[in-house]
């Protein structure tokens, strides 16, 4: 049984659906890759799970559970944690203030969730007190998934987490989001690098008009001709 | 004049008078970062303040050991009017709440009113020498509130920068939506936001009312001074609104060098309308609402 399993989810913002059926699985321990183009519904496909979204079809089982029209705080408290496309730190708190607030729901010591963090993170430890909107993207970026990472999630949810990135700083979140996964937590991403993000995952699903339109492994959607000239520029 | 003269009859009242107007813009900061709106009752939640540190001097208290408990009355009427009247209103347009606060400004002062009568009185009284300290002639009263404002800022400033809600509140104020999703509870922000403007509106009340009178207008007075240094220091900024409030004071203790005394309030205008113009986000880079 898949640890998260989306099937069939209808839904939007206000009374229009967005989403169209939309199914998406997500294994222990799998990167899964959601790529389409702009407008899509990939983001909102990652809210719909994330319960910031009208859910009016399909249903969303996370770890044996039905978690549809769960409200957010209480899927962060079940292991699912979310990083947004935009504005995903708190710009005016210090890196470790960030990484505080990604704990606020944890009780007792946080000492352990934080050195995982500046493990996977060795550039921010000598930023710790630096604000977070100081930092560059990539930093930022970084400092988004800390903040995700501190509850200990077994699902991460990671909304175009290269955008805008240079290809060195794209590489190293690919190689972090690896070491994530290598640490027992599943990861969801919706990614704009189709090329390179169906090249690294496990599997990938291409989205379209809120729905879905194609699936496989990354490899198989890479070699895919319909695929390619829809998003990959042939 | 002497500088000794300048400093006890302009600087001195200015630090003081700026002080009070500090405590009360930092209120106004909080309500505006945390909870996104202009708080127009937050001058008559003063004098609403001041008039219950009245009751319990009357009752017999002292002045300033009335003060923390006025300030922790004050704070429950806070959170009692956010849940009779703004709570309602939150998923409105923020402008909705704007007003309504004006209506709880209005009712607030009719309530002063209506228990205390509209003349003007004193928590003490009789006159009180100053001390004289190297030349800086200060009464006991200014010693005390700017100890006691201090005292706020610092306490405040610790609670905002070292404990977990504390934080939280700051989180709420730098990205709401962000603060939600890592499990802050928007209520209990919004209550304990409450807590703290309430009583900070409260010892600004009490401490007009104390190096001057206590009336059921006094509030409002306040309200635009406030506001012009909130604005001033940079929405959303609480050592904005402390170095604003200062600014604020001290410009309408000066201003009688190059106008009326009758215009000392227009200062306060001119210095919102100045900043509004040259540099709308405010000298600590205030948020845009
Ligand atoms: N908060 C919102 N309220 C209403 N409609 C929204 C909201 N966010 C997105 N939409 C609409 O939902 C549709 C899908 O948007 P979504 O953000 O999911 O696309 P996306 O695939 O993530 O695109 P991008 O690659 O640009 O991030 C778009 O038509 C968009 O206008
Ligand atoms: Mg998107």
């Amino acid at each position: 049984m898949p640890l998260l399993d989306m099937k069939a989810v209808r839904g939007g913002y206000g009374d229009a659906d967005i989403l169209q059926g939309v199914s998406i699985t997500v294994a222990e321990k799998e990167i899964v890759v959601i790529v389409g183009p702009n407008g899509a519904g990939k983001s909102t496909a990652m809210k719909a799970v994330f319960g910031l979204l009208n859910v009016r079809g399909g249903s969303i089982v996370f770890d044996g559970e039905d978690i549809t029209g769960w409200a957010p705080n209480r899927i962060v408290q079940r292991g699912i944690c979310y990083v947004p496309q935009v504005d995903n730190v708190f710009r005016e708190m210090t890196v470790h203030e960030n990484f505080e607030m990604g704990g606020f729901l944890r009780k007792g010591d946080l000492s352990a969730a934080y050195e995982r963090v500046y493990e996977l993170f060795p550039d921010l430890k000598a930023k710790r007190r630096n604000l977070a909107g100081d930092l560059s993207g990539g930093q930022r970026q970084m400092v988004a998934m800390g903040r995700a990472l501190m509850l200990d999630p077994k699902l991460l949810l990671l909304d175009e987490p290269t955008a805008g990135l240079s290809p060195k700083y794209m590489e190293q979140i690919f190689q972090i989001t690896r070491d994530v996964r290598d640490a027992g937590v599943s990861i969801l991403l919706v990614e704009q690098h189709a090329k390179q993000a169906l090249a690294f995952c496990d599997r990938g699903y291409v989205l379209a008009t809120g729905a879905n339109r194609h699936e496989g492994t990354g490899q198989a959607l890479l070699a895919d001709r319909e695929v390619a000239e829809m998003f990959l520029g042939g | 004049m002497t500088l000794l003269d300048f400093i006890n009859f302009y600087l001195v009242p200015g630090i003081v008078l700026g002080s009070i107007y500090a405590v009360g813009a930092i209120g106004i900061t909080l309500v505006f970062g945390i909870l996104r709106f202009a708080h127009f009752a937050h001058g008559d939640m003063a004098t609403l303040g001041a008039f219950i540190a009245l009751a319990l001097v009357t009752a017999g208290m002292d002045p300033w050991t009335a003060l923390p408990l006025a300030m922790a009355i004050t704070a429950g009427v806070a959170i009692g009017i956010d849940r009779t009247f703004y709570d309602y209103l939150k998923a409105r347009p923020k402008i909705v709440t704007v007003m309504a606060s004006l209506g709880v400004a209005l009712m607030l002062r009719s309530v002063v009113q209506m228990l205390w009568g509209v003349d003007p009185t004193t928590y003490v009284t009789g006159i009180v020498r100053p001390t004289d300290y190297f030349g800086i002639l200060l009464r006991p009263r200014e010693l005390y509130t700017l100890t006691a404002v201090v005292l706020i800022v610092v306490g405040l400033e610790l609670f905002l920068r070292r404990s977990k809600w504390g934080k939280a509140m700051r989180a709420m104020s730098d990205n709401p939506d962000l603060a939600r999703l890592s499990g802050v509870d928007n209520r209990k922000v919004t209550m304990l936001t409450w807590a703290i403007v309430g009583a900070l509106t409260a010892a600004s009340g009490f401490m007009l009312g104390i190096n001057t009178e206590v009336e059921s207008m006094m509030g409002w007075h306040l309200l635009l001074p406030m506001f012009a240094a909130a604005i001033l220091g940079g929405v959303g900024r609480v050592q904005g609104a402390v170095l604003g409030g200062l600014i604020v004071g001290i410009a309408e203790e000066l201003s009688v060098f190059i106008l009326p005394a009758q215009y000392k309030a227009a200062t306060a205008f001119a210095l919102l309308l100045l900043i509004l113009l040259v540099r709308p986000r405010g000298l600590l880079n205030g948020k845009v609402l």
